[in-house]
């Protein structure tokens, strides 16, 4: 195992970060101050409690669900697709690096800013909304688990992009309609009937579903399926991503 | 084993040894067909060809960028597949493009290069390889702030990082300056000096003919030629011996005719053409024979033909 190249990757990657840390974090956690400004304080006031937590707490595993998704989609999308973008790749390809070690270092270092990130947003909201975490434990897990897989599913975006538009599309167009179709701003018992039945087959669904468990102890689906479901996407994320490194696909010529 | 290796750098033994490789690209363009090629522990080996002949495409795949379509390559004994770890670790690589991380510093992209070979981090040694290739000064300088030239030899360095004991360099004085490439030469002088093995791509004859030990010539996808330096002058370089005349003449003398001779500048020059690898030159029976027919002579020059010239005759034959 070439560890030191994983910290290499990672280390660079992190670095990349940090070069940029106001523009990183200012936008979303701006984003989030007015997510719960407009429907936490503002909306939220007439809302009743909605499976006893009030609508502003309600809120609040999704809105962090909606801002890890995106972040760890854009951050390692970004992380992979920029190198092969402007020829730095070459350097990855031609060291001693197995598909393991690359994800390792990528996915590691896009997965640690999204968590760090949820752990800000988590502070943000607290300025806003009292709340409680009841399952600590195993909010980490849902944060940790969610922020890899998309992390994955991100890079794997960023090998399969050929330009930036499709870097930049794909995310605004399945991502958000799902995060937001995913529950993050009501129960999917409030919704009619065809709509909640299809809604089960949105991925996102289960994961805010769980994450929200983990602060309020209710939930939408068995947390048992939001584990298995997530558990799913990451495996099948990591097969994906190793055919495409070990065969070279968009990466190699 | 190793150790002896070293005291006595350049062998016969084959450090790259690439055998059968072919490369189709996706659009069904073959750039490699069948190359067969040792490169020598220790020696420079100058890869030449025209545009398009298929030099990068070959550094790649032994590099591991690209992928082969077919054929094997083996780098100090490693398969660069099967054994892709220590294959590579064995390589560094200097690409034809400046393909750089505009905003990293010398230094952070040096050391990262060196981690990512697997290598612990050695700040003595990363300071040696900047200091010769005088980019110690830039060390904390971000890449993007530096001269295309500046970036080239960036490159060199985070190639070197790692200590590699087989070294590409792609085209590594292209858009460089007089000066620079001087420079360059003289660390790849040094390099060698030291027991690496370099493999170089150039389209500046004068450099193979300055720098390499053994030259290669690949055309359109095939090895054409493989031959030591000075082999390949002798074989095919011919020299010239031009004679300034004292009396223009209109015609060569029909005493000489035998002789491979011609006249030059409205016949006040005489040149005198023989194979540069010959033992008997045959000069001094020129200059009895001219002699005898009275034909007078106040200045005499010799000369090579370059490297260059037998290249682009070669290319020609071929074409
Ligand atoms: N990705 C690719 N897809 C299709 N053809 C390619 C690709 N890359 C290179 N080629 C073709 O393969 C041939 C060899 O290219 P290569 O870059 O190896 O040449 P080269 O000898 O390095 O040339 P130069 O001296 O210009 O650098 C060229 O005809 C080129 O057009
Ligand atoms: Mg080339």
């Amino acid at each position: 195992m070439n560890w030191l190249a994983v910290a290499a990757i990672y280390k660079f990657e992190m670095s990349r970060w940090f070069r940029t840390l106001g523009q990183s974090i200012a936008s979303p956690v701006i984003s989030t101050s007015l997510y719960f400004i407009v429907f936490g304080a503002a909306i939220g006031a007439r809302m009743g409690a909605i499976d006893g937590v009030t609508y502003g707490a309600f809120i609040i595993p999704g809105l962090m669900m909606l801002s890890i998704l995106n972040e760890s989609i854009g951050n390692a999308s970004f992380g992979i697709y920029f190198p092969k973008w402007s020829g730095t790749i070459f350097e990855i390809l031609s060291a001693p690096v197995s598909w393991g070690e690359m994800l390792l270092g990528y996915v590691g270092a896009a997965t640690t800013k999204s968590v760090l990130l949820g752990a800000l947003i988590l502070v943000t909201a607290r300025v806003f909304v009292p709340y409680e975490i009841a399952h600590p434990l195993w909010m980490l897990c849902f944060l940790l688990l969610t922020a890899a897989s998309f992390s994955l599913f991100g890079f794997l975006i960023g090998i399969w992009a050929d330009s930036w538009e499709k870097l930049q599309t794909v995310p605004l167009l399945v991502i958000t309609p799902l995060t937001f179709l995913g529950g993050a701003f009501y129960s999917i018992d409030m919704l009619p009937s065809p709509w909640r039945e299809l809604t089960f087959f949105n991925p996102v669904v289960y994961l805010i579903s769980g994450f929200r468990w983990s602060f309020y102890g209710v939930s939408d689906v068995p947390v048992g399926y939001s584990v298995a479901a997530i558990a799913g996407f990451l495996v099948t994320c990591v097969l994906i991503a190793r055919w495409m490194i070990l065969s070279g696909y968009r990466l190699k010529r | 084993m190793s150790a002896v290796l070293q005291t006595a750098p350049r062998t016969d033994e084959a450090i790259v040894s690439i055998r059968g490789l072919t490369k189709t690209y996706a659009n069904g363009f073959s750039a490699l067909k069948g190359i067969d090629l040792d490169i020598r522990r220790g020696e420079i080996f100058a890869l030449l060809g025209p545009n398009g002949a298929g030099k990068t495409t070959l550094i790649s795949i032994v590099c591991g960028i690209v992928n082969a379509s077919t054929g094997q390559v083996v780098a100090d004994g490693f398969d660069n597949v099967a054994d892709f770890r220590k294959a590579r670790a064995r390589i560094g690589l200097v690409p034809q493009e400046l393909h750089t991380d505009a905003f990293e510093t010398v230094w952070a992209t040096c050391s990262f290069s060196r981690g990512l070979f697997g290598f612990k981090p050695d700040p003595a040694h990363i300071e040696r390889v900047l200091r010769d290739l005088s980019l110690w000064d830039k060390r904390n300088d971000r890449i993007m702030t530096l001269s295309g030239g500046m970036k080239r030899r960036v490159l060199i360095a985070k190639a070197l990082a790692h200590e590699p004991s087989i070294l590409f360099l792609d085209e590594p004085t292209a858009g460089v300056d007089v000066e620079l490439r001087h420079d360059m030469w003289n660390v790849v002088r040094k390099l060698r000096e030291r027991g690496t093995t370099i493999i170089l791509t150039t389209h500046y004859i004068e450099e193979a003919e300055e720098m390499a030990d053994r030259v290669g010539v690949i055309l359109k996808g095939e090895i054409i030629l493989v031959e030591d330096k000075t082999t390949l002058m002798k074989k095919l370089g011919k020299r010239e011996l031009a004679l300034h005349l004292n009396e223009p003449l209109a015609a060569i003398p029909v005493a000489l005719a035998d002789l491979n001779l011609e006249l030059q500048d409205s016949g006040s020059v005489l040149v005198y053409r023989f194979d540069a690898g010959g033992e008997a030159t045959g000069i001094s029976r020129l200059l009895n024979r001219l002699g005898g027919e009275g034909i007078g002579f106040h200045d005499l020059k010799t000369s090579e033909t370059s490297l260059e010239e037998i290249f682009v005759s070669l290319v020609k034959e071929r074409a």
